[in-house]
């Protein structure tokens, strides 16, 4: 076998999106009604899947550089107050308002976690679970609990971030796919990640700046966790504080949704575009389970089995194809 | 111990005009004492055989030397200029390239991608894929390794061919001093032959400088312009290759073995 194509881990992906597609027509067919090809339902779903699809895209980036950031929701939650704050108490003018909250929040949270992670040798695990308590503690008590209304200067704005139709979201998820996967696939920044996930010491012998990598990627994920939050905000046309709890959800969706795309859990591989298919496999099951009218209580039931069945697949098809593979 | 203040001249030193001089470079890890009091020197174009038993410090001065990490003590001078290794990138703009004895590879980038890893060819801001895959096919023909597909996983590969992929990575850079530690070590025959070739092409240029560590006297004897013998943190044995033999150096090891068999077997050692 020679030339890169689909022999590598990566493509993985592609074998457990398709017995989830199997699954979830199965499940459709047996409701009697096509989900997929309705607008309202297609609407639901990218509204579901974007959020999901932009976060992936930083979680790839850190799983297959080794890490991990599980901050990244309460980022997420974070961000619409301080833009709030920014553009109502000080007066920041509205785009800038909302780039400082990105860079501020985001890349500064990113560079905490890699100041905990690289610097002072936590675990990211560990490390990026802290600074998401002590963000949802931020939040909360900043925000007194409560939700805030979108700064008024900024309406006008809301439509270039996802409030102008609810496709918009979606876009922006592609627009970002084609970034990140140019970054990861074809500049020295991705190649480098790749490097220091797949071996660190060798990577470092090479002269990889291993340090500045991981930095550098806590902080792209933190920006795309802020700049989602304020998508939400916008869509939603509220700041929510989401009660703390809730802001793990879209955190865990990216990181499931990186790793049935086939991202290595272990680093050095995966691929934005797995990421993107993966966070539509999870969409299209909640979207598409809410749809066919299966009740809220056992939802979570078929979730996680589906997600263990894609990534059943996923290590078998993986085991079978290196066993096939002849040398 | 009391180290002289710094000499011009390491024992054995030839007149100036050295590529690299190692004065007095020591190294610990904790309590233990990878290096001592280490002098080296290395002619220009000349290729320097570092001999040792395990755990004499080779590997630790290779480390030194390439900017892995700093010694303890001592100078380093390139080109007669003491230099501070700052870091490996460092130590490269100065012309020092390294071939590790771990290869520092990585399984999941193509054939291509680790020959250029950190050297990339780039049109900003994207990589020069077509180029490094042509570069890095030219280079792999010129040193006559056989490799199916430049855009082969690493992790595809034999031990052999991976040596010959990092190798070539540091022939290619257009290095002044290229520090190889075990290239031969994974290797058959054949593979080795490669590597030899490799090196005896560069002697016959004689721009590039290199020292190899290695563990069969046969081999180093074979490429190499001068021995020298690593034991305990210290240059203990300087000779020209043509000068020493295989048996002489033998000896000199098998006469350590020797002494570290009967301070064991003294009454006392070891707690008995």
């Amino acid at each position: 076998m020679s030339s890169g194509g689909c022999d590598r881990p990566d493509c993985s992906c592609s074998g457990s999106v398709v017995i989830l597609l199997i699954i979830y027509f199965g499940v459709i067919s047996s409701a009697g009604r096509s989900v997929f090809f309705e607008h309202a339902d297609l609407q639901n779903l990218s509204v579901i899947a974007a959020p999901i699809m932009i976060i992936a895209y930083g979680e790839v980036l850190l799983l297959i550089c080794g890490e991990i950031d599980l901050s990244v929701g309460f980022i997420y939650v974070f961000a619409p107050y301080v833009m709030h704050f920014f553009v109502d108490y000080y007066g920041i003018p509205g785009p800038l308002g909302i780039i400082l909250a990105i860079l501020v929040v985001g890349g500064g949270v990113g560079w905490i976690n890699g100041f905990l992670t690289v610097t002072l040798g936590l675990p990211s695990f560990i490390a990026t679970l802290g600074t998401g308590f002590v963000l949802s503690g931020m939040t909360l008590s900043m925000a007194h609990g409560e939700q805030a209304p979108i700064p008024p200067l900024l309406l006008g704005l809301g439509k270039w971030l996802g409030s102008g139709s609810n496709f918009s979201q979606i876009v922006w998820a592609v627009i970002l796919l084609g970034v990140f996967h140019m970054l990861l696939r074809h500049t020295r920044w991705g190649l480098h990640t790749i490097a220091v996930g797949g071996n660190l010491l060798g990577a470092r012998e090479a002269g990889v700046n291993s340090a500045r990598i991981k930095y550098g990627n806590f902080m792209l994920t933190g920006m795309l966790g802020a700049f989602t939050g304020i998508q939400i905000a916008f869509q939603t046309n509220v700041i929510d504080t989401f009660a703390g709890g809730a802001a793990y959800q879209p955190m865990f969706y990216a990181v499931a949704a990186a790793v049935i795309g086939g991202t290595a859990m272990l680093g050095g591989s995966g691929t934005m575009v797995g990421a993107f298919f993966g966070a539509a496999v999870l969409a299209i099951l909640e979207g598409g389970f809410e749809v066919i009218g299966i009740s809220a209580f056992p939802l979570q039931i078929y979730f996680g089995a589906a997600i263990l069945i894609a990534m059943i697949a996923n290590v078998q098809l993986t085991r079978l194809r290196g066993e096939g593979r002849v040398r | 111990m009391t180290v002289p203040a710094r000499q011009s001249q390491p024992a054995g030193a030839s007149q100036g005009g050295d590529v690299l001089r190692v004065e007095h470079v020591a190294k610990s890890f904790g309590a233990v004492t990878a290096l001592r009091d280490v002098n080296l020197r290395l002619g220009p174009g000349e290729v320097l055989g570092l001999l040792g038993d395990n755990g004499a410090g080779k590997s630790t001065l290779m480390k030194i030397l390439c900017g892995f990490q700093p010694p303890d003590a001592g100078a380093i001078l390139i080109n007669g200029r003491e230099v501070h290794l700052r870091s490996v990138d460092h130590a490269r703009s100065l012309g020092i390239d390294t071939v590790y004895q771990d290869l520092a590879l990585i399984n999941q980038l193509s054939v291509y991608h680790n020959m250029f890893l950190n050297r990339e060819k780039v049109r900003w801001p994207l990589l020069a894929n077509r180029t490094m895959r042509r570069l890095a096919r030219e280079y792999l023909d010129e040193m006559g390794v056989n490799i199916p597909s430049v855009d082969t996983d690493v992790a595809a590969l034999s031990g052999g061919q991976r040596q010959a992929i990092a190798v070539a990575r540091a022939v290619y850079s257009n290095a002044k001093i290229l520090l190889l530690d075990e290239p031969l070590a994974a290797m058959g025959a054949k593979e080795a032959a490669i590597i030899l070739d490799q090196v005896r092409d560069l002697k016959r240029k004689g721009d590039v400088s290199v020292i190899i560590i290695a563990h069969n006297y046969g081999q180093a004897l074979e490429i190499c312009d001068r021995i020298n013998l690593l034991q305990h943190g210290m240059i203990t044995f300087d000779k020209p290759a043509k000068d020493t033999s295989v048996a002489e150096l033998n000896d000199i090891v098998i006469a350590e073995y020797r002494r570290a068999l009967e301070d064991r077997q003294r009454p006392g050692a070891n707690g008995r």
